[in-house]
């Protein structure tokens, strides 16, 4: 946490939360202002922020898990330094996401911690795993490309540290939708390993990168409030389809088969596709997904073995404090 | 169906090359094992911005050898195709991670050699191996830099934290010799003024190392035997498990392109 005066914690909100000051913050959100850390806001506005922010950073980090499991098996020198470099971005992602969230009022640790304890949430798509090397092409051009879909209009969110640090995301992310695309494209057009390799990963990727922009649109629970606050400006439905819509002639340039086959084209050229099956996503939600156990063990373990580096530089930063402050006063 | 490993003719120009490709590749290669594992998100970035720049390092070098042997090998063929005997890296760069401070402190031994290395390297007459000493060196101070300041942090930090910097400090002491042999076949890229004779370097390496040491109340241990073989194929345990690792696309898809 930055030492900036941060204005009033949830508690206090709920006293100074009149209607006056509720429909002027409402009124400014209307006429596209952004708000920042500093301003006035009503509690739930904070807390809804928080939480997606935070579950945002925690998915940057979680993230790396499954693209990192290929690093030291990717099958060229460019390849290799290329994904470094990719889940090194995550990373970064990941830290100024949780800087974003620090101006809310919550510290990086308090965050972190409730991720690790499996209070707060990561997106579910990280609890499948990488098989195969295709799966690094499959999740860039298909889990960036949602990603992309889902963060572009938070760009223009309400929440300006929110909307600065996603334009800087979004730039990235599209290099990595770029490259995950021409990893798909070099295995399409490899050999027939390589072709049965790829299109096994989109088998696989497709259903849950769709599940990824969230429950429909008449089950979704924070739809209705967080489109008045402009952090959401289009639906989980009108996401999904223009991802769907983008993503069917990228299948058919590379010679691959979307897992669809009642895929159809409507009048006004959208793909419809098929029934989503939501019992898949409520049991990943639920903590039954392929990897959900390995991945919050990997988070912690990671968390628990670095414990001692956290607190030998901590206790060598105070050595050093107090070594300055002895020095100071002779 | 696997691939096979490939012949390098090993002339004194390509030997000496594809002995620093391997050490980059190799400690970049253990770095990025690192990825995603790491005690706090800012080393996450850290030790994966050192391992980039080591692979950067490894691939222009590879891509030199393959140049100056003129065969039909390449920067992933030298890379993916060559077995543990036919790896020339520093058997202290192929030591596994440890524990956080296992890994900064081969950093540090290294990089304060590295240093060095690439500095003197920026005179070679070879315009090739001065150009990428230029762009190492840089990054080489950084790695420095970064190393030394945990040293000092972790052994000055908490009794835990220096009971396990001093323990990989008397671990991998015995591998830092290596870095400054020279056999025959350099001998005369040194005489050349290709190569630099590191035997130059170690007065210096000695000192900084020593100044580290002591800022971080650790110390240097007092037996001098040192371990070697890694320039002529003979490794630690360490290294085909790496390889094994490292190679096994290749391996296992042979003449597929990725």
């Amino acid at each position: 946490m930055y030492t900036q005066a941060l204005n009033s914690s949830d508690g206090e909100d709920r006293f100074v939360e009149d209607a006056t000051r509720a429909a002027a913050f409402q009124a400014r959100i209307d006429a596209d202002e952004r708000i920042e850390p500093n301003d006035w806001m009503p509690a739930a506005y904070r807390k809804t922020l928080t939480r997606q922010i935070s579950q945002h950073a925690h998915s940057e980090i979680v993230g790396m898990l499954p693209e990192g499991n290929w690093i030291t098996r990717a099958p060229s020198l460019r390849r290799k330094a290329a994904l470094l470099a990719k889940v090194q971005d995550e990373c970064g992602h990941g830290l100024y996401l949780y800087a974003a969230a620090e101006t809310l009022g919550s510290s990086r640790e308090e965050l972190v911690d409730a991720m690790l304890s499996g209070k707060s949430r990561y997106s579910s798509i990280f609890n499948y795993p990488t098989l195969t090397w295709a799966d690094i092409g499959a999740i860039g051009w298909l889990v960036d490309g949602a990603a992309i879909m889902n963060q572009i209009p938070l760009c223009r969110c309400s929440y300006g540290p929110y909307a600065r640090a996603m334009i800087r995301v979004c730039k990235e992310e599209s290099f990595h939708q770029r490259q995950g695309f021409e990893i798909m494209l070099t295995l399409a057009r490899g050999t027939e390993e390589q072709k049965a390799m790829a299109q096994n990963a989109l088998d696989r990727w497709w259903w849950p990168v769709l599940m990824m922009f969230g429950p429909p649109d008449q089950a979704s629970q924070h739809s209705d409030t967080s489109t008045k606050w402009k952090i959401k400006r289009f639906s989980n439905d009108e996401l999904r389809q223009k991802f769907v819509d983008a993503t069917v002639p990228q299948a058919e340039f590379l010679g691959l088969t979307i897992p669809d086959p009642g895929m159809t084209q409507d009048s006004e050229g959208h793909w419809r596709y098929s029934e989503i099956d939501w019992t898949e996503f409520k049991q990943v939600l639920a903590g039954n997904g392929p990897c959900n156990r390995d991945r919050l063990a990997a988070r912690r373990k990671a968390h628990e073995e670095g414990a001692w580096v956290r607190e030998a530089a901590a206790a060598y930063a105070a050595k050093r404090e107090s070594r300055r402050t002895a020095q100071a006063a002779e | 169906m696997t691939a096979a490993s490939i012949t390098v003719s090993e002339t004194p120009l390509v030997l000496y090359v594809l002995r620093r490709a391997d050490d980059a590749l190799v400690l970049g290669h253990r770095l990025s094992e690192w990825c995603g594992h790491a005690p706090m998100m800012e080393e996450d970035m850290a030790m994966a911005n050192m391992g980039l720049d080591l692979l950067g390092q490894a691939r222009e070098l590879y891509g030199y050898a393959a140049k100056v042997e003129g065969k039909d090998n390449d920067e992933d063929k030298l890379a993916y195709l060559r077995d543990v005997r036919q790896y020339r890296n520093l058997l202290l760069l192929e030591q596994p991670n440890g524990d956080f401070a296992r890994t900064m402190t081969r950093q540090f031994f290294y990089a304060a050699f590295s240093d060095l290395y690439w500095r003197a390297m920026m005179a070679s007459r070879d315009t090739t191996l001065a150009a990428i000493a230029a762009k190492s060196e840089k990054e080489s101070a950084y790695h420095l830099r970064h190393s030394s300041e945990w040293m000092v942090r972790l052994g000055d930090g908490t009794e835990e934290s220096h009971r396990r910097a001093q323990l990989a400090v008397d671990d991998l002491w015995a591998f830092t010799g290596e870095m400054f042999a020279v056999d025959d076949s350099e001998r005369g890229l040194i005489d050349a003024g290709i190569a630099i004779d590191p035997e130059s370097l170690r007065t210096q390496w000695l000192a900084t190392v020593a100044r580290v040491i002591d800022e971080a109340t650790l110390k240097l241990p007092a037996n001098d035997w040192m371990q070697k073989g890694g320039r002529i194929g003979q490794h630690t345990e360490h290294l085909g498990h790496l390889l094994s690792e490292l190679q096994s696309m290749q391996r296992t898809f042979p003449g597929a392109t990725w």
